[in-house]
């Protein structure tokens, strides 16, 4: 049956910015699904917030909205622009949430809105505990015991019944957001209670727990005949107890039987048909490892994590098929894209393996608990394919950037106590899998690694093939007979060229040269769906050292280029570089480049999906592997600069040995990277800059600090900690930190510059061809500098420079530019204080603001960079300016301090955002109240209140207007007891909350943040924490966490707190304008697009 | 567990095909040489399923999935009918095993030893560390292809060029009568005191069609599959069911008849696999050989009446003709929906039917064993 003909337009909801456990996985679902749509020539809307984003293009959806996804808004754009249906499963747990909302509030009959898809009715049956226990009772399918639970009493008598340990689940939340286990009566309370206050529908799931038994996970998909195939199914090596989203995964299963694997596919089917999910759905299954018991755990009715994984691991487009199902098609009328000839309705055959292990930040965190547990952590993740477990595990550490050349050799070993190391094994962190080695390598038994850890023999025997290997290679001769075939083995076991340099004591480049001489190079294989049996139309690469052919052909007469992807994401490195990769791709196909090749390895992302380039290595981005596809490929070059920063950091070896980079020249590169050399060049040009200069001793750095004055800004070359900057306040300051943290020697120098305080932060993104540059738009940052720029709240165009400010920053910018022959995009961030600019650093590759100001000033930098980069110049493309815009478009970024306990939220010079969001509005208020609405910033309503703590004298005095605003607003002020003596003294009426240490004094500040009594933090500490006493910052730090943990909006600087309240004063006059990007573009008086 | 499996006697291993390829990895199981059609199969999981699986008898299998031996192999355990529980015959049946990396530490609660020493202990070769990829390509290329799988002893070196020449005078498996050697030689019954009784005509049967018989309470009576029609109605059977099994179905003279007869006694009959091409020939239809054959478990089969899809296990090297079905009393009922062949016919207005791939599974997805119900319900 074709597709619904009434179907003439459709409203797509994604997930908004990026977030734990809702990433960058869902601008490959929503993108594939607007394309799934556009082909039949269905009309697509489109709202996310998130302006990083590749969906977010006006070229994917017929229109978009940078608006929160809330079901406010949706219902504002659904008014305007009367969609025949409504896809909420493409845009994770943020569209299902709001979707579920609408359809409460009657919202889709109003306006006759179909849902497409898994309908309303069995969304809710997966999502909330309880109906989801009675489904699976319904068709046969054991669950783990567990109760429902609607306040602390109830838990408590639920687990008194099954039994402890038990597991606390919360309805309604993302990536197991305020789970936990408890093992006795007092820790139950404590995550009941917390839990509740999270849940949208504040209840809260009391279960068996089920650590240590195997977790599995199958995606499903069935269409509305009850067509039902398992596309994948996956196996974690580590087993239950820890969150899959911080599980190391394979794919397929490993350990199973064909009897295990087959039982759960049928129970996953058989749940699936019952709930009469229509399109893609994720099932958790928990696999006894003694027997053939089991136990689902969650169905996911929706796109997932996993999912997008999954599509990644077999090659099968599950967002694509999802939406062609959910307009009506049927499993069997719909074709596979890898073949062209065989049909969807099948079962992927893998002839790899593929291992997924997840990305955490914690480190760069404060306070943070780096266990993990059903609680996801991580940012981001990594998929590494292989015909070996040991080649992807090993591939997929090196992927991780982490500093680690592999599973083994990687010279950070610390000496440990057996008992520590036992300790983790039992109570993983995100160093577990190191560990594993460890306890290899200091003889305990693989029997005991598994009964601490319950990760299954059968991996823990793989990565001791490893172990076993290093030690070969230690005693490995290079000249000797054996030496070709040992290396032959190592490198079928994933080790690179670097671990066999270091076993053996050569140099990487010697490795690769008699590897070569004997022959021993990878092949590459191709993905094809169905293990070789149907020939496969598309190019979706990886390399092994487990074969003996090429797969594809090499034509050596075809015009190509490599582009690097973006790598893992972390904080810093996310979404927003996949956008300029996937863009200059695009762009190269515009310019007729034959064959665009993607490297990349991240399967989160659009650049890994296998129909956005011709061909796409799912590969690592490490010299050898770089190596290894150019020789093969032989392109005109490689383009490492739209990637950020790990393709950026290969570009000087990669020009050392030979390959041919395109765009900003490798030389270019280091004079801007060099601190020195780009110092010297500022000078040249008369551009000032803050004092710096580079130390290899404590001593010499405290007395330039001094000379320059404290507060000094550090940035060590090798740290300890995780931070890797700190504003130093005092000599003490200085010293405990380069003491404890960073280690200074003359390998590991340090660099000190003057902090300079009270500044405002200015960027600019442009492209250049090294004579003309393309300034792209000047972004003011509303915090002042110390806060870092992936932090701050910022627009464009600037708020408060004067034009003098701002011709300088275009002048330097341009003399910068042409200084350093820019042929590509660029990134230069100032200073401005009292009218003077400095520069703070400039990065000549695409930046993490790039896709903010492209879609903000309707200019794509990244295609006229590319233009530059395959030999154009600004004259010949006929683009020296971008347009003035009559609006203002204001991004803002998001926290996920949520999901990391103890984690503080305070903000400083190391970024700790994960996402961002954009909106677009008539006027800075108007954009600014959007763009926090969609990071989740919930702004008050009826009589709201407001906790005003802020540290210092000057602070306290500066302060007094804000608070006198929010009274005005209505606000009732509440406030620690300094604070409030402050605004008492400007006659403000105010009440003391008791201290957090003084919790027997009531009105307590816990209880009134525990019982959400307060709307909005203002939180402001004090510069310099020396100033204050310890249990002062403590305080502190116990409110911001509870504002964290009860989802109230915390300000942690004067000046966002400041934009805030007079944009609510403005929203309370004016409410907030529904535009979509398309409309703001076509506002503009040019576009290049 | 626990035991230094490595497979001390095997040394080197070398595979020839018919068209002179050659591929040198490292033996495994048994020291010794064997000829057969090198075939391959997608399946992930069901090692010990697929080796036992009658059907492979003379044949050489490649596995595509690269990391084989996982979980080790269980013991050869029985249920209350003798039907062996994790097997679907008690030996290996494929003359060969090909791999890519054959797994020496294995860990599973019902592993009882290892696929290295599973297959040594019933003197079956195998090859690991070649690209199994590049075989199946060339499978897929030209077909399936005869070949010799020679496992050496440690130390000695394969004669590659006499190995070159002996490969050219292998004789095709296809032409003996396969099923002859796979089928049981006397008949025997499973009674689990059911209210039906079905007669199995053991073409190479698989355990699991048994034991979806008497898991559905009916009583089966497994007979070899020269058994005559007069014999087989003896036992007043409710239905007949003719098994998988292997090679070429034309060779299978006898049972062909006897399905005819029975057919015009008026008995039900479903077919599986070979049961299916058995019940084809015996209408009137056609089979021809396939270029390398269906051999998986994702095989989607669309049901023509409902225009439902199912995934499917498969195992044949040949097929129904479709065109032949014309002017008989068989109709198509399924066909694949990849490559549009035969997979399931029906006899005009009656009740038989027949499949071409395996509803028992084993190894494989569950999704069609309604089919046994549909049959018994059949047969009243």
């Amino acid at each position: 049956m074709p597709k619904f003909e009434w179907l003439r337009k459709v409203l797509v909801l994604g997930s908004g910015p990026i977030k734990i456990g809702e990433a960058a996985e869902f601008d490959y679902s929503g993108s594939q699904c607007l394309k799934a749509l556009r082909e039949e020539g269905i009309e697509t809307v489109l709202i996310n917030p998130n302006v990083a984003t590749i969906q977010t293009d006006p070229r994917l959806a017929g229109k978009v909205y940078l608006l929160p996804v809330t079901p406010e808004y949706v219902e504002r754009v659904i008014a305007k622009e009367k969609p025949d249906g409504i896809l909420l499963g493409f845009g994770g747990q943020t569209a299902l949430n709001c979707g579920v909302a609408l359809a409460k509030n009657g919202v889709f009959e109003k306006y006759d809105v179909k849902v497409l898809g898994t309908p309303i009715r069995a969304i809710e049956e997966t999502e909330d505990r309880e109906l989801f226990r009675q489904a699976m009772i319904r068709v046969g399918i054991p669950i783990p015991r567990s109760q429902s639970a609607v306040s602390a009493e109830d838990a408590l008598k639920a687990a008194e019944e099954i039994g402890y340990p038990v597991i606390v689940r919360v309805a309604y939340t993302l990536g197991g957001k305020g789970s936990g286990v408890a093992r006795n009566k007092r820790e139950l309370r404590e995550i009941v209670n917390r839990a509740l206050a999270q849940s949208m529908i504040t209840q809260v799931l009391v279960e068996e727990y089920i650590g240590h038994w195997k977790e599995i996970e199958y995606e499903v998909m069935r269409d509305y005949k009850n067509n039902c195939i398992t596309v994948c199914n996956m196996e974690n090596f580590d087993p239950m107890g820890v969150h899959t989203g911080d599980s190391i995964v394979v794919a397929p299963s490993q350990t199973l039987t064909n009897r295990e694997y087959h039982i759960l596919r049928s129970a996953s089917i058989r749940a699936v048909q019952s709930l009469g999910i229509v399109g893609e759905c994720n099932i958790q299954w928990a696999l006894h490892p003694r027997s053939e018991e089991m136990r689902a755990i969650e169905i996911n009715a929706r796109m997932s994590r996993s999912s997008a994984l999954a599509s990644k691991a077999t090659g099968y487009p599950l967002a694509y098929i999802a939406t062609k199902l959910a307009i009506g098609y049927l499993l069997p009328e719909l074709m596979n894209k890898v073949t062209g000839v065989t049909t969807a309705c099948f079962e992927p055959a893998l002839d790899y393996i593929v291992v997924k292990i997840p990305r955490w930040d914690l480190r760069k965190f404060r306070n943070v608990d780096p266990h993990l547990g059903p609680q996801m952590k991580s940012v981001g993740e990594v998929m590494a394919i292989g015909r070996t477990f040991e080649e992807a595990l090993q591939k997929a550490v090196r992927m991780l950037d982490i500093g680690k050349i592999g599973l083994v050799e990687n010279n950070d070993d610390q000496p440990e106590p057996i008992k520590a190391v036992k300790d983790c094994l039992r109570n993983p962190t995100d160093e577990r899998l190191f560990k594993i080695v460890k306890a290899i390598k200091m003889g305990i038994p693989i029997k005991e690694i598994y009964r601490l850890s319950g990760i299954d023999p059968w991996f823990l025997h793989k990565i001791k093939n490893i172990v076993d290997m290093e030690k070969r290679l230690k005693r490995l001769k290079i000249g000797s007979k054996e030496a070709a075939e040992v290396i032959r083995e190592a490198k079928r076991l994933g080790f690179s060229d670097a671990q066999i340099a270091r076993c053996i004591g050569v140099s990487e480049e010697e490795v690769r040269r008699l590897r070569k001489a004997h022959g021993i190079i990878p092949v590459v294989k191709q993905i094809d769906t169905l293990a070789a049996e149907w020939p496969a139309k598309t190019n979706y690469l990886y390399l092994t050292y487990s074969g003996d052919e090429d797969d594809v052909e090499f034509n050596i007469n075809k015009n190509k280029v490599i582009v690097l992807g973006a790598g893992v994401f972390r904080i810093g490195s996310s979404v927003e570089f996949d956008w300029s990769c996937v863009n200059t791709i695009w762009a190269l196909k515009k310019h007729n480049i034959d064959e665009a090749i993607m490297i990349n390895y991240n399967p989160e992302t659009v650049s890994t999906d296998y129909d956005i380039s011709d061909k796409l290595y799912f590969e690592e981005l490490t010299l050898e592997r770089v190596i290894d596809i150019y020789e093969k490929e032989k392109p005109l070059g490689v383009i490492v600069s739209v990637g950020g920063q790990i393709p950026n950091n290969l570009a000087l070896k990669l020009s050392r040995a030979g390959v041919r980079l395109l765009g900003t020249s490798s030389e270019s590169i280091d004079a801007a990277e060099d601190r020195s050399k780009f110092s010297t060049l500022l000078d040249s040009l008369g551009i000032p800059q803050p004092k710096w200069s580079k130390f290899t001793t404590i001593e010499e750095a405290e007395k330039f600090a001094e000379e320059i004055g404290y507060p000094v800004l550090v940035r060590p070359s090798y740290v300890l900690s995780g931070y890797a900057m700190r504003i130093a306040y005092s000599q003490k300051d200085l010293r405990d930190y380069l003491e404890l943290a960073a280690r200074v020697s003359p390998e590991h120098p340090v660099v000190i510059s003057k902090f300079i305080e009270g500044a405002k932060e200015v960027e600019v993104d442009g492209v250049s061809d090294g004579e003309d540059v393309l300034i792209g738009a000047i972004i003011e940052h509303i915090e002042q500098a110390g806060v870092h720029s992936g932090d701050a709240v910022m627009s464009i165009p600037p708020q408060s420079l004067s034009s003098d400010v701002i011709e300088k920053i275009e002048d330097y910018t341009r003399k910068i530019a042409c200084a350093l022959k820019i042929r590509g995009p660029f990134n230069i961030q100032y200073l401005v204080k009292n009218g003077a600019v400095s520069v703070i650093e400039c990065n000549l590759r695409a930046s993490r603001s790039l896709p903010y100001v492209s879609k903000s000033k309707g200019v794509n930098l990244i295609e006229v960079s590319t233009a530059i980069m395959l030999g154009k110049n600004l004259k010949e493309l006929g683009i020296y300016t971008t347009p003035p815009i009559p609006y203002v478009a204001v991004k803002v970024p998001q926290f996920s301090f949520m999901r990391l306990s103890g984690a503080d939220p305070v903000l400083g010079v190391e970024m700790l955002s994960t996402g961002e969001a954009a909106c677009i509005g008539e006027n800075f208020a108007d954009a600014l109240l959007k763009a926090l609405q969609s990071v989740d910033f919930n702004l008050p309503r009826n009589n709201p209140s407001a906790l005003i703590t802020v540290g210092g004298k000057e602070m306290k005095k500066k302060i007094i207007p804000l608070a006198r605003s929010l009274k005005e607003l209505g606000f009732k002020l509440y406030a620690t007891e300094h604070t409030a003596d402050a605004l008492h003294d400007a006659n403000l009426e105010t009440t003391v909350l008791y201290k957090v240490r003084e919790a027997a004094k009531k009105p307590n500040i816990v209880d009134y943040l525990v019982q959400r009594k307060i709307d909005l933090v203002i939180n402001v500490p004090a510069a310099n924490p020396e100033n204050e006493g310890m249990d002062v910052m403590e305080d502190e730090y116990v409110i911001r966490r509870l504002a964290v943990e009860f989802n109230i909006p915390i300000v942690t600087t004067f000046e966002l707190a400041s934009a805030i309240i007079k944009a609510l004063k403005y929203y309370g006059k004016n409410g907030v304008t529904i535009q979509s990007l398309n409309e703001y573009m076509s506002s503009l008086p040019f576009r290049y697009w | 567990m626990g035991i230094k499996s490595r497979p001390e006697k095997a040394g080197k291993a070398v595979l020839v095909l018919e068209d002179e390829s050659l591929f040198i990895g490292k033996g495994f199981g048994a020291v010794g040489k064997i000829s057969g059609e090198v075939v391959f199969s997608t399946g992930m999981v069901g090692y010990p399923e697929s080796l036992t699986d009658p059907s492979y008898h003379g044949q050489i299998l490649t596995l595509t999935y690269p990391l084989i031996g996982n979980y080790g192999v269980p013991a050869y355990d029985s249920d209350e009918f003798g039907v062996p529980v994790r097997f679907e015959s008690l030996g290996i049946k494929v003359a060969g095993l090909i791999i890519q990396e054959l797994c020496l530490k294995p860990y599973h609660w019902a592993s009882s030893r290892t696929l290295n020493e599973w297959l040594r202990s019933e003197g079956v070769p195998g090859i690991y560390g070649i690209d199994t990829r590049r075989l199946t390509k060339k499978l897929r290329e030209k077909g399936v292809m005869l070949g010799i799988l020679q496992v050496c002893r440690e130390g000695e070196e394969p004669k590659l060029d006499s190995l070159a020449k002996e490969v050219k005078n292998v004789q095709d498996p296809n032409r003996r009568d396969l099923v002859g050697e796979v089928t049981i030689k006397e008949p025997i019954y499973y009674d689990c005191k059911g209210s039906k009784r079905v007669v199995l005509i053991d073409c190479g049967s698989k355990a699991s069609i048994i034991r979806n018989l008497l898991k559905r309470h009916v009583d089966v009576l497994r007979v070899p599959y020269n058994f005559s029609t007069k014999e087989i109605l003896e036992y007043k059977p409710n239905g007949v069911l003719v098994s998988n099994g292997p090679g070429d179905p034309k060779k299978c003279v006898n049972t062909i008849e006897t399905v005819r007869s029975l057919i015009e006694e008026g008995i039900s009959i479903m077919g599986i696999c070979l049961g299916s091409q058995i019940l084809a020939l015996a209408m009137g239809g056609d089979t021809y050989k396939l270029k390398y054959g269906h051999r998986s478990q994702n095989q989607p089969v669309l049901d023509l009446e409902t225009g439902c899809c199912y995934i499917t296990t498969q195992n044949h090297g040949y097929a129904v003709s479709f065109e032949s079905l014309k002017g008989t009393n068989l109709k198509c009922w399924f066909i694949n929906a990849n490559d549009k062949t035969v997979e399931g016919i029906k006899l005009k207005n009656k009740l038989s039917f027949a499949v071409q791939w395996h509803p028992e599974a084993a190894p494989g997805p569950y999704d069609t064993e309604s089919l046994f119900d549909k049959f018994l319900r059949g047969i009243g």
